[in-house]
């Protein structure tokens, strides 16, 4: 798989020679330096982005085949995200942002299965409060509910703990490695983190857009 | 998805953090400002419908400058129809030691035969339906003629030869017409008290009608009879003529009032583009965001469209309220010269405001919001990817079409449309070329000023497009703005001053031939030089070389309307005075008879040329002269002059009257008084009380206007704060920065400061010139005037710009220095 962009400098390769298989259920973290192509090649498993060349499966479905609308619909089924800076809608509260994968993907009862993952993430009794009055842990653990309300087949998480210190960062990851573990969802996550990165099954290392031999031996950037 | 819920949410929280102020804001000044001038001219509208009925105060109207045939009366009752006599005319009258002018209407039992007259028995009770008419000996007048008078109800007032009592105060004369203003107040008169004012006489300027009113049926048949009776210059009136002049004059106002408002609504768009950009530039992460989590385009589009809904709806109601407030403030500006009392408005205009609100918002934002469904989902990852660019000609089309239903609904009449476009992109490229060698001019002065001043005039310079844009919108407005007081007061006060000192003040008309002699000795025995006494006859001018005048003329033109009224004629041996031969000779005593000088604007109108014979009928009599000569009249000379001047052979014989202009001094006004007590058949008409009312009328007129302008100026301000709003993430930043490097709090202040401060005074300078340049085109071109420069606009434009541009932009920005440097650099 190739991505290429278009820039004043002329066409550059983002990424090259891109091939992976990740297993259902399988851990994977993604590590190497800023600008390796990590955040790239997760948009393009998650359906976020086309590849130039070459072609995507997710689940099943070869999602490089579809239109935006349709690889859209196909996250809000099987797809989960987790962001470095949570990424929630500051005038919906904890409960509504959990609800609202499950509403674009046209589920009823969305109240009681986002108050049951908030529970899980120890949460219900502040859903009804908006982000601004939530610490920097409990939001991200309210994303991490947004992401498993949806029973997603895949989980993408993005440097999940850039944004945490370190105790808080260690508590959100025990929670979503034992909500991850509990539903044997995939996972793919970026990190600079190396003792996160170790918790997960396979490591793969990047570098200038290709993925190095998974040996192991490369220094986290 | 519940996208009603999740808008309804995002618009609540936009709205609680500011975000979506400037552009609800720019969308309620356009709403209110269109709005205004709808309920406005509804208000007028629904008046005169109203009124539709009594406008004639019959059902037919016949009317004629001469009396009319008794025997129709007798005719009409054996049609089964009503009638009713009426003749007006303008007088002086008396009450202790002041005069006055009033239009006496004159009228018989059974008037009104449709509409109500009302009336109220002193300036406080309430008004009622009068059942009859005057009673003799008494008189009914406007509560404005016993102001005037310094009267109250009750009081004796002289008309010509006789005394009235002035018994009670008119609140609604169904026929006195619609106009828009009415310089002499009305007084009602019983018909049988005409002779005892020995007003009419030979000559005399008055109206004659009879009145009819019966069953439909009856009405037409009795009019296509009177049809084939009517002489020249007697003229039937149905309720299908008498609108249409009022009618096109209110058209006219709401065209007028609606292209000031077209402004505003112009400018708000650009403070919603701006607005609309910058919110677009805010939301993108929520875009992504959504549709990483699964929104289609189609969700994100529908909760776009359902936002801009809502937001246009609840914009729609509150600048419909606003405007519904700002109308009633015009209408005690102006309403007086349209109507006593308006109904109130109905709903339509709050439906304009909704259309409005839509308008602007699918013309000035849709197209920018419509990008926000072209997020890509990946810049939830990757922070720097964004839509692809919206294409200019995508924003203008929007835009120029929004503007253009909006003109076409005011204006109906796509040629007319198709100009004040035209005139319209003119201006702005002009102002906008201006503004922007303003904006350049400013950044080169960074050198030689201060740091403050450099860091502000560096900002004018490197936001080089929005310092054009807010220049050009607040030099437009603040310009308009100085031009109506340039035209209130300078073009006004220039013609007055142009007049000769001792310019005649005083018209004296409705002179008898027999007066002449003792009106001269009555001036000498006065010490005053006698009057020049001019000779008047009426007559209709019914062909020009033999061909009838009938449908020569477009409707509604000035030609049409000079053939349509009686002509005074004149005749002199000499060319009077104040006058000049443009063509052809003035005759000499050797000359033919039956000669005709015309005045050339008069011809051109008419179409008339040296050597053409125009006829007339004079008092039923028919007359042809041949045109010798065209002439150029100085109207200013406030002199008696007239379109058409004959050698005095020719009218010998017609009857005439006489009328007279004089300057008689403020210190021997007393002696008018007298003139008219001795001479009671002669109006005396004060130019300057005419002069004073015309300017009252121009001084509301203008004030309507600029309230109208007013909200241009808003308008303008929204354009500033727009700009402000979307550099205030840079300006936060850089004032961070400054202070991280060591800059005082003042300083950045006053950085900012200088920057707005220069701004005004850009727009200041942009708008004094433009001001000065229309107002000297004005001058020179339509009103004749010397031209005169009055540093007071240019003072005015800095100012005025300086403090409105000055303060608004110190205060829409000085947050953005007061944040804790530490925190907007960790946020940034």
């Amino acid at each position: 798989m190739y991505k290429r962009v278009t820039s004043p400098e002329g066409q550059l390769t983002i990424l090259s020679e891109i091939g992976l298989e990740v297993k259902a259920g399988e851990t994977v973290a993604l590590v190497g330096p800023s600008g390796a192509g990590k955040s790239t090649l997760l948009a393009l498993l998650a359906g976020l982005d086309e590849p130039s060349s070459g072609q995507v499966w997710l689940d099943g479905e070869e999602i490089s085949a579809l239109d935006e609308d349709g690889r859209a619909s196909l996250r809000a089924r099987r797809v989960g995200f987790v962001f470095q800076s949570f990424h929630l809608i500051a005038s919906l509260t904890a409960e509504e942002n959990v609800m609202l994968p499950l509403e674009l993907a046209g589920y009823r009862d969305a109240r009681q299965a986002a108050d049951a993952v908030l529970d899980q993430v120890g949460l219900l009794p502040r859903r009804r409060h908006y982000p601004r009055q939530l610490s920097g842990g409990e939001k991200q653990r309210v994303a991490i509910a947004r992401a498993f309300v949806t029973e997603p087949a895949v989980l993408f998480a993005d440097e999940p703990t850039g944004n945490l210190d370190k105790r808080t960062g260690e508590t959100v990851i025990e929670l979503l490695f034992s909500l991850n573990a509990r539903r044997a969802t995939t996972l793919v996550m970026v990190t600079h983190d190396v003792a996160l990165a170790g918790r997960c099954d396979r490591v793969l290392h990047m570098d200038g857009g290709r993925l190095l031999p998974d040996d192991g031996t490369q220094g986290l950037g | 998805m519940d996208s009603g819920r999740l808008a309804l949410r995002g618009l609540s929280r936009d709205w609680l953090s500011g975000e979506l102020g400037v552009l609800s804001g720019a969308l309620l000044v356009a709403v209110a400002a269109m709005t205004a001038i709808g309920f406005f001219t509804e208000r007028v509208g629904t008046a005169m419908d109203r009124e539709a009925a009594g406008v004639l105060a019959a059902d037919l109207v016949v009317r004629s400058r001469a009396p009319l045939n008794d025997e129709w009366l007798d005719a009409a009752r054996s049609f089964g129809l009503d009638s009713a006599r009426s003749l007006s005319f303008p007088s002086v009258v008396i009450a202790n030691d002041s005069s006055t002018l009033v239009e006496v209407r004159a009228v018989s039992a059974n008037y009104p035969l449709r509409g109500q007259l009302r009336v109220r028995d002193d300036f406080f009770s309430p008004a009622a339906v009068a059942t009859s008419i005057p009673a003799s000996g008494q008189g009914w007048a406007d509560a404005r003629l016993l102001a005037q008078l310094g009267a109250g109800a009750g009081a004796k007032i002289g008309v010509g030869a006789a005394e009235l009592h002035l018994q009670r105060l008119l609140d609604h004369v169904p026929d006195r017409g619609w106009r828009f203003v009415d310089l002499a107040p009305t007084l009602l008169i019983n018909i049988d008290d005409v002779q005892a004012t020995q007003l009419v006489q030979p000559g005399s300027r008055v109206s004659y009608r009879f009145l009819f009113a019966g069953e439909p049926a009856d009405v037409q048949r009795f009019a296509t009879w009177l049809g084939g009776e009517l002489r020249d210059g007697q003229r039937l009136v149905t309720l299908d003529d008498a609108q249409p002049e009022i009618r096109r004059a209110l058209d006219r106002a709401r065209r007028f009032l609606g292209l000031a408002a077209i402004v505003a609504v112009l400018l708000a768009g650009v403070a919603i583009a701006m607005s609309a950009r910058h919110y677009v530039a805010r939301h993108l992460d929520l875009a992504a965001l959504m549709k990483c989590l699964g929104a289609r385009q189609a969700d994100i589009l529908r909760l776009n469209l359902l936002q801009l809904a809502l937001l246009a709806v609840l914009a729609a109601v509150a600048g419909s309220l606003v405007g519904y407030g700002a109308q009633a403030l015009l209408v005690s500006f102006v309403g007086e010269l349209v109507a006593s009392e308006l109904p109130p408005a109905g709903l339509r205009p709050a439906l304009l405001g909704l259309a409005t609100a839509v308008l602007m918002l699918a013309g000035f934002a849709l197209p920018a919001l419509l990008q926000l469904r072209r997020t890509p989902p990946a810049r939830v990852l990757r922070h720097d990817l964004a839509p692809p660019p919206l294409s200019n000609f995508v924003f203008y089309a929007a835009a120029m079409g929004a503007l253009g239903a909006l003109l076409y609904w005011l204006i109906r009449d796509l040629s007319l449309m198709a100009w004040i476009s035209l005139g319209a992109i003119i201006t702005a490229g002009l102002l906008t070329l201006a503004g922007w060698i303003l904006v350049a001019g400013t950044g080169r002065l960074r050198g030689q000023v201060g740091i403050a001043w450099r860091y502000g005039l560096a900002n004018i310079a490197r936001r080089g497009r929005d310092s054009v844009v807010q220049v050009t919108a607040f030099g437009l407005s603040l310009m308009v703005l100085l031009l109506l007081g340039i035209v209130r007061n300078d073009l006004l006060e220039g013609w007055q001053a142009s007049l000769p000192e001792e310019a005649p003040n005083h018209f004296l008309i409705n002179i008898q031939p027999d007066e002449t002699g003792p009106l001269r000795e009555f001036f000498a025995n006065n010490g005053l030089a006698p009057p020049q006494l001019v000779p008047l006859v009426r007559a209709r001018l019914l062909a020009i070389n033999a061909a009838p005048l009938d449908d020569r003329y477009a409707p509604g033109s000035r030609a049409e309307r000079l053939v349509n009224r009686e002509a005074n004629l004149s005749y002199s041996e000499v060319l009077p005075a104040a006058n000049k031969i443009t063509a052809g000779r003035f005759w000499t005593r050797d000359s033919p008879d039956y000669l005709v000088s015309v005045e050339e604007d008069f011809a051109e109108s008419l179409g008339i040329s040296l050597g053409d014979t125009l006829s007339f009928n004079i008092a039923g009599e028919d007359l042809d002269a041949t045109v010798t000569s065209l002439r150029s009249v100085d109207w200013d000379s406030f002199q008696p002059n007239f379109f058409m001047l004959l050698t005095p052979s020719s009218l010998a014989g017609y009857p005439s009257t006489f009328i007279s202009s004089l300057y008689v001094d403020e210190s021997r006004r007393a002696i008018l008084l007298d003139m008219i007590r001795q001479f009671p058949s002669i109006t005396s008409i004060d130019m300057e009380a005419i002069l004073n009312q015309v300017r009252g009328v121009i001084d509301k007129a203008v004030l309507a206007v600029e309230y109208v302008f007013g909200f241009t100026l808003l308008a303008g301000l929204m354009v500033l704060i727009a700009a402000v709003q979307t550099t205030s993430d840079e300006r936060r930043y850089e004032a961070a920065m400054l202070r991280t490097l060591g800059a005082k709090k003042r300083v950045v202040f006053a950085g900012l400061a200088s920057e707005f401060l220069a701004l005004g005074m850009l727009a200041g300078l942009l708008a004094a010139a433009g001001a000065t340049v229309s107002g000297a085109l004005l001058a020179t071109q339509v009103f004749d005037l010397p031209l005169a420069i009055n540093p007071l606009v240019w003072a005015g434009g800095l100012v005025g710009g300086m403090l409105l541009v000055g303060v608004s932009g110190i205060l829409a920005a000085r947050k953005s220095v007061q944040e804790s440097p530490v925190l907007v650099l960790r946020k940034a």
